[in-house]
């Protein structure tokens, strides 16, 4: 029985861990737009590369 | 000023004016929104933002499939008008939002927080259950007493934070001194809880926190699902307003601008284009025209304007364009004057108690006595407190209203969505309960039984020579009638006549020579005729006899089937209008409703619908019109079309979304249903309760117990919910 001084809080930890992941996915607003992600993962425009940031403004 | 004059070394007043005009550009981009109805795959999200991207001053383009609208980040010179014919070059049709209407982000807000202490007791619901079986299974007393321990350790956190929803709205109701559902739930919680870890502290043999756990979690469900239905409705409406983009053509010493309508000032110049709608209250200065009432009066007939006559906000412009001095007093006051008729209507139409208040009414006080007395009584004959203690917090807890708490919400959630794919869109929780009690239903007929377009009657019976000719005179105008006129002699294949100097005379008609004869196509008053009660338009060659083309509206597609599937779900149906009693006596004969009444103004409307009210009907108004908002605010039940004016859209319980009629009908039905499914659950619930307490009574209940029951009647309530047609 002494394993489950250990399996216990391992349990607990696992699932902690995939609560965590959910609470994160929840705040950086992963849910506002599920049909267009899902439609996303269909483009080929960024294929080769990542979509640069658009941190610098466009050059008239 | 003199500072000014030693700084700027520019010696020309156009110069000194440059370094003000840049200081005037706001700073940074400026965010537009655009709504896209068309845009449905990855395909069109490529060539969207691609598209926009390509446009110079455009900084960032991302299109959201789920609400279908692409929200843009562009320098401050670029309008949306721009990138509506950006898009509409590339395919896609575009509409300008007012984004500042969307203010979404609170209630967003509130539905990621449900979301998250949903997820976290769901979590503990898990773990605790898992640690629960182990004790259910017979652990011996050390080990009991460690997974009491880790659940307490689990629970606590979990129902002080998860719990707040609940506690926060029992605090709520107490203090209006309401006893709703949200305060026995509060009660069994925090007892359960509170209880257990006294159990647990004395290493006690039975301890609820997978009882408080589960309990949080499904209520919670019950929650979340009410909120995003109720979020869904209200994104929708806030769109169907954010597309109305309130804006005024401003006419000042140095030209016309676009301006925001909250910005005109009383005394400003607006200009009107025909077709235009009144963006204020004003009085005409320039220009002569006709104007189109029915969104305000329900008069189909136009109506002439010219300088000094006075125009109110929301009616259209047809022929002309006019400018208008925007009136001294209120800046929306047929509106305001609307409002407060509104609120009138409001505050007589009475509260509504939901069916789960109603229901909470009767079962609190029976729940608490049932525990009092169970506490009580055992104390009585055993004299043992934390026996009596622990008995009464089990009658608490097996009766807490778990099935009760997901019974109406599980079904609306249902009921709504079907209705939304039906193309109804339900604004107000308690909507559909009202509805389906709904006796009396009374229906506007411009632009809600009709769709406020004109078509022509008759047209066999005329000559054919004179139709060539008004068919000639109707193509010099943009004029509502004339084309509606136009439209219907092409349809029977007659061609124009040739009409030369043709000349439109705005506010009166449209004029020409034909064969040598002076023609005239308009208004009754400017060919010198009678005018005739129905919507006409009259035509005149020379100086003989004037031939008059009557019009009637056409009807909603689906209006008939609402109006037969309304009376054969056993509901009077009734037709109030503004418009005059021939049009309107001819509308009711056509779709079979004995009941009309005409020439009633605002005011009255609402004082019909309060009679009826006075007189034990239950009634659902169904109107678009600024004249329709006070009786939809004073029935039982309303429904505007998506058509409507934004001000009867906001006061109603229900929104059509397309331009069919036909779903009211089966709204009604549905609700009814709804109502039935409302009432089984809240049977359903109430029978496990009456299975479970008498063992808890006599205290034989145990966590598992509780457990069992809690979810069986979560789930029956769910399914029972679901099997909506």
């Amino acid at each position: 029985m002494d394993i489950l001084f250990w399996l216990i809080p391992v349990s607990l930890i696992l699932g902690a861990l995939g609560l965590g992941a959910f609470v994160w996915t929840l705040k950086s607003k992963q849910y506002e737009d599920p049909t267009g992600d899902a439609a996303r993962i269909l483009l080929a425009d960024w294929d080769h590369h990542p979509k640069p940031e658009p941190t610098q403004p466009r050059r008239p | 000023m003199s500072v000014a004059e030693h700084i700027s070394p520019a010696a020309c007043p156009g110069c000194l004016a440059v370094p003000i005009a840049v200081k005037t550009v706001p700073p940074g981009p400026t965010g537009l929104m655009l709504s896209l109805p068309n845009v449905h795959c990855a395909a069109c999200i490529g060539t969207i933002e691609a598209g926009l991207q390509a446009v110079p001053g455009v900084q960032s383009a991302r299109v959201n499939l789920t609400l279908k609208r692409v929200s843009i980040a562009a320098a401050p010179g670029l309008t949306a008008a721009h990138l509506v014919a950006v898009l509409a070059r590339i395919g896609h049709e575009a509409h300008e939002m007012d984004a500042s209407a969307l203010s979404e982000t609170a209630t967003d807000a509130l539905g990621r927080d449900l979301l998250l202490r949903l997820a976290i007791a769901g979590f503990s619901m898990m773990n605790v259950m898992l640690l629960s079986v182990a004790v259910w299974s017979g652990a011996g007393d050390a080990a009991r007493a460690l997974f009491h321990s880790i659940s307490a350790a689990i629970a606590l956190p979990t129902v002080a934070f998860c719990g707040m929803p609940f506690f926060r709205s029992a605090w709520a109701s107490l203090r209006a001194r309401r006893l709703g559902m949200d305060v026995p739930i509060s009660v069994a919680i925090v007892l359960a809880t509170v209880v257990s870890l006294s159990e647990t502290l004395q290493a006690g043999q039975i301890a609820w926190f997978d009882a408080a756990v589960t309990l949080t979690f499904f209520l919670l469900a019950g929650r979340y699902l009410d909120h995003r239905t109720r979020a869904a409705a209200r994104s929708a409406a806030a769109v169907l307003s954010a597309l109305e983009v309130p804006r005024a053509v401003q006419i000042t010493a140095n030209g016309q601008h676009l301006v925001n309508v909250a910005d005109l000032a009383p005394g400003d110049l607006v200009l009107v284009h025909p077709g235009g709608r009144m963006p204020v209250d004003g009085v005409v200065t320039v220009g002569q025209s006709e104007l189109d009432r029915a969104i305000l009066t329900g008069e189909t007939t136009p109506v002439f304007a010219g300088p000094g006559s006075l125009v109110a906000a929301g009616e259209t412009n047809l022929t002309g364009p006019l400018t208008l001095r925007v009136s001294h007093a209120a800046l929306n006051s047929s509106l305001h004057q609307m409002a407060d008729l509104v609120a009138v209507a409001e505050a007589a139409r009475g509260r509504y108690t939901a069916l789960a208040d109603r229901a909470a009414q009767i079962y609190v006080p029976v729940v608490h006595l049932l525990s009092v007395g169970a506490f009580a009584t055992w104390l009585a004959i055993t004299g043992d407190a934390r026996l009596a203690i622990n008995i009464a917090v089990a009658v608490l807890i097996i009766t807490c209203p778990c099935g009760l708490g997901l019974a109406v919400p599980a079904v609306v959630t249902a009921a709504s969505g079907r209705l939304f794919r039906k193309g109804l869109l339900i604004k107000s929780s308690t909507a559909l309960e009202r509805l389906a009690s709904a006796d009396v239903v009374v229906f506007d007929k411009t632009g809600t039984l009709t769709l406020g377009t004109p078509e022509a009657a008759d047209l066999a019976t005329h000559d054919p020579m004179d139709l060539a000719v008004a068919l000639g005179l109707a193509n010099g105008t943009s004029h509502p009638l004339a084309r509606a006129l136009s439209t219907a002699i092409l349809a029977i294949g007659v061609t124009p006549a040739h009409i030369s100097a043709l000349a439109e005379v705005p506010g009166y008609g449209v004029r020409g020579v034909w064969q040598g004869q002076d023609v005239r196509l308009g208004r009754a008053d400017w060919l010198g005729v009678k005018a005739c009660d129905v919507t006409a338009t009259h035509l005149q060659i020379g100086s003989t006899r004037a031939v008059t083309f009557p019009f009637s509206d056409r009807l909603r597609p689906g209006a008939e089937k609402a109006v037969a599937g309304l009376q054969s779900l056993g509901l009077q149906v009734i037709v109030m209008s503004g418009d005059a009693e021939a049009p309107v006596a001819a509308l009711a004969e056509g779709l079979g409703i004995r009941h009309h009444e005409a020439r009633l103004t605002p005011i009255e409307k609402a004082a019909r619908i309060a009679a009826l009210t006075a007189a034990g009907k239950l009634v659902l108004m169904v109107g678009d019109g600024l004249n329709d908002t006070a009786a939809l605010a004073a029935a039982h039940v309303s429904v505007a079309p998506a058509s409507a004016l934004d001000a009867a859209r906001t006061v109603s319980d229900m929104v059509l979304l397309g331009t069919d009629l036909a779903p009211i009908a089966d709204a009604v039905r549905l609700a009814r249903i709804a109502v039935q499914r409302m009432r089984q659950n809240f049977a359903i619930s109430i029978a496990y309760n009456i299975i479970v307490v008498p063992f808890a009574l006599v205290g034989l209940a145990t966590p598992l117990m509780s457990a069992v029951a809690m979810s069986l009647s979560s789930l029956t309530v769910s399914l029972n919910a679901m099997r909506m047609k």
